[in-house]
């Protein structure tokens, strides 16, 4: 490909998205791609907005996706994906957990949580998939799988097969994970396929 | 996540810090220390995984580099790993070793922090090369870091010299492809030697050596005119870009045709390819983070360029920024951002902090002198309760200064706030000064038994070393009682009510006292593992005073209620709404059910 794809990571602090990240960079990778991520860490990670900004193509130079240039925009929690609203163009696809968790100005009662707060994307005409990922992952038998369920939905729109990410979760994910993990990656992307 | 290769064994994911602890070891590297600072922290917690590389997570950056001299002294590769704020703290050291020189090969990170992601400041540390007279290497991305770090080492033996090596966020947090590279070997022989002259630093030995130093930066500048510090791509000649470190990265993107001249080397720079280059392009442009270090010293040498008449010199770039401020008419259509409410970071749910913050929040008129680490997350809302943060340490000198510009003024209304990694790091001298000059102020050593903010490293208090070994645990208040502060008590934090009588009583006296607010993080795998029975709310009960609500603890949230509603639900109309805990995400602590006066929280099944 001569461009490069960029996925953008959004949500709180404890939700996975770390390992989701990961998952996908070695499923770009090991199809071939180039590819960098940009984290943050240290003050950011107590219970604040956090990201990962993966970057993909022939050759990646930049680890930082440009606003207005996320192809991807995967939210582990609602209020976050809008958040990042200024990163995404008109063709992006959007990928949110339907998950809400209250930022401490809500948690105090001092403003409400946002209502219908993906319509400032739907709005745009930009196409937004939600995923009860909670739910999906405690049929696939584990609650924590949500970041996999995610990234299952996710998968449909690169361009690899189901198998690449299968092949990820069998080799790098520890043992006693790995049942649960593929059925939340397949019913993850049971949603978008 | 398991195993770092791609898709072979020679091909790595890793992060730039990651791959600067491979670098380390390939480049031979025996003695390393350093202490924790994002974003430099991983590099040390990865190199502690390696076999035949000492690493110690020392007390704090001065003691780090001196450890590292003292290892290049006797002839091994050294390593001090810091953030760009810990190289003030190491500063000591640093320009002294300028004028030592080494026999085993030393480099010292400089991990930068543009943007103060997790910093108090977003100084530029290649200002620390010119002053120190060091040459400074400057990688773009993991896969460079690592090899031009072993480079770094080679350098140092070669040339006599420590060498700086600047990382910043954007390469130490970046993940990108790489590979296992050769290892390397020192130059030098391990063993005593004496070499006074060289490295007994008194005035007329130290005369000497400053002429050394001078020789060498000029054998230096010979060295950053290489292809291997630093490089010309040729390209579209009409503009010519100088630049280095993550900021060559967003030129290329921004200007994939253009001819740029690539620094690995920040300092010495290459005068004559840099002329060269200036005279080869139609404009010439210097791309870097922060200050305009580059640009300086290239219009010294009588080159016209742009630089900061452009591109901003604060925060981090990104190639937006670079495209847009050299293209003005480039300008993206980018959707309007949508107001929401922060989500700031926040002391977790269980923080043993919290319960000191919440007493010091209800002392209107004390004043509450703070440190760095998570407890700094005190001065935000709810609680706000820190009045001051400056610098690793500064909590107790400062409440010092302050009691003593204050007098009576001032007598039982300052506090100073220090964890025990930070009291540890710089804050014994503080304390040691308070109790000579006779301080009138109350030390609260928040000691929950690790280095919490950069990821729960050890400390000298934790009782365990870097590879998480038992070692030696430093008794704080037995330390404080031996430079003799008479009066120290131990509190749980968690005891709100406890805590709140310690620290009346404390500042009540007419005299230096400590108290140390003890509890483990949550964090710590210890606390993670253990067995406890979660709060949970009888919502029935709530009245809606918010005393819980106050604590701002995240597994506690508002839900609020219209008249009707309040009525319908059997509370008084009035009532504006009742708090819930999440039993997800409580740790158990209690601090709430000590505040809840109405029986409204109570631990489940109780």
């Amino acid at each position: 490909m001569a461009t490069t794809g960029n996925i953008l990571f959004s949500g709180v602090g404890g939700q996975g998205i770390l390992l989701a990240s990961e998952v996908t960079a070695y499923a770009l990778l090991s199809a071939g791609y180039d590819a960098k991520k940009s984290e943050v860490h240290g003050m950011a990670q107590r219970g604040g907005s956090v990201t990962a900004q993966l970057r993909y193509g022939d050759k990646v130079y930049s680890p930082l996706i440009e606003p207005g240039k996320a192809d991807i925009l995967i939210s582990f929690e609602m209020m976050e994906a809008a958040r990042y609203l200024p990163y995404l163009h008109a063709k992006s696809k959007v990928i949110v957990n339907t998950q809400q968790i209250k930022p401490p100005a809500v948690a105090m009662g001092l403003v409400p949580y946002p209502e219908d707060v993906l319509d400032s994307i739907r709005s745009q005409g930009i196409q937004v998939v939600t995923v009860d990922a909670f739910d999906i992952a405690r049929e696939a038998g584990e609650v924590k799988a949500a970041n996999v369920v995610m990234v299952g939905a996710m998968s449909a729109f690169l361009p690899m097969d189901a198998e690449v990410y299968e092949n990820i979760i069998n080799t790098r994910i520890p043992e006693r994970f790995r049942e649960v993990n593929l059925k939340a990656f397949a019913a993850g992307r049971k949603i978008t396929t | 996540m398991t195993g770092d290769n791609v898709t072979d064994s020679n091909s790595l994911w890793m992060s730039g810090n990651e791959a600067i602890a491979m670098g380390a070891y390939e480049a031979g590297v025996k003695v390393a220390s350093g202490y924790p600072g994002t974003p430099s922290t991983e590099i040390m917690e990865n190199l502690s995984k390696y076999e035949g590389v000492y690493t110690e997570w020392a007390p704090n950056e001065k003691v780090g580099l001196e450890v590292a001299i003292g290892a290049s002294f006797a002839g091994v590769r050294a390593f001090a790993t810091m953030k760009h704020v810990g190289v003030n703290v190491a500063a000591d050291p640093l320009f002294t070793a300028s004028y030592t020189g080494v026999r085993g090969g030393l480099v010292v990170i400089t991990a930068d922090d543009p943007e103060m992601h997790s910093s108090q400041n977003e100084q530029d540390n290649r200002n620390y090369a010119y002053a120190a007279k060091l040459p400074m290497l400057e990688p773009s991305d993991p896969a460079e870091a690592k090899e031009l770090l072993k480079d770094a080492f080679d350098l140092s033996e070669k040339f006599d010299t420590p060498v700086l090596f600047r990382i910043t966020t954007r390469v130490a947090h970046v993940k990108g492809v790489l590979s296992k590279g050769g290892m390397r070997k020192s130059t030098a022989t391990r063993g005593i030697e004496k070499a006074p002259a060289k490295i007994v630093m008194l005035p007329g030995n130290a005369r000497n050596r400053r002429k050394v130093v001078e020789e060498r930066m000029a054998q230096l500048r010979e060295v950053a005119e290489s292809d291997a510090f630093s490089k010309v791509e040729k390209g579209d000649t009409k503009r010519g870009f100088i630049t280095g470190g993550v900021s060559y990265l967003y030129v290329k993107e921004a200007f994939p045709e253009a001819s740029v001249l690539k620094l690995g080397m920040s300092w010495p720079l290459p005068e004559n390819k840099i002329k060269e280059f200036a005279a080869s392009v139609d404009e010439l442009y210097i791309v870097e983070e922060l200050d305009p270090f580059l640009e300086h010293h290239i219009k010294a040498m009588g080159v016209e360029c742009h630089g900061k008449d452009l591109i901003p010199n604060q925060g981090e770039l990104n190639t937006s920024i670079v495209r847009s401020s050299i293209d003005p008419d480039f300008v993206p259509e980018l959707f309007a951002p949508v107001e929401l409410p922060m989500r700031p970071p926040n002391m977790c749910a269980g923080c043993p902090h919290r319960g000191v913050f919440f007493n010091l929040s209800k002392m209107k008129d004390v004043f509450v002198s703070g440190d760095i680490g998570c407890y700094t997350l005190g001065f935000l809302p709810p609680l706000s309760a820190m009045d001051s943060c400056v610098c690793m340490g500064a909590s107790v000198t400062i409440a010092h200064g302050m009691a003593k510009a204050l007098g009576d003024e001032g007598k039982g209304k300052i506090v100073s706030v220090i964890g025990d990694s930070t009291f540890i790091h710089s804050g014994i001298n503080g304390l040691i000064n308070s109790v000579y000059n006779d301080s009138k102020t109350v030390l609260i050593i928040l000691d929950n038994r690790i280095t919490a903010m950069t990821g729960q490293q050890n400390n000298p208090a934790s009782g365990c070393n870097i590879k998480g070994e038992a070692a030696n645990a430093i008794n704080l208040e037995e330390l404080c009682k031996a430079v003799g502060v008479k009066h120290v008590e131990v509190v749980n934090p968690h005891d709100i009510n406890g805590c709140k009588t310690a620290l009346k009583n404390a500042l009540e006296l007419d005299e230096f006292a400590v108290v140390i607010s003890r509890a483990p993080c949550v964090l710590i795998p210890e606390m993670k593992k253990a067995e406890f029975v979660p709060y949970g709310t009888t919502t029935e009960n709530c009245t809606g005073c918010t005393a819980c609500i106050k604590l701002g603890c995240p597994a506690i949230s508002w839900t609020s209620m219209t008249p009707e509603e309040a009525v319908a639900k059997g509370y008084k109309e009035k009532q504006k709404g009742f708090a819930v805990i999440n039993e997800v995400q409580c740790n158990g602590c209690g601090q709430c059910a000590v505040l809840c006066k109405f029986e409204a929280i109570n631990r489940k099944g109780e």
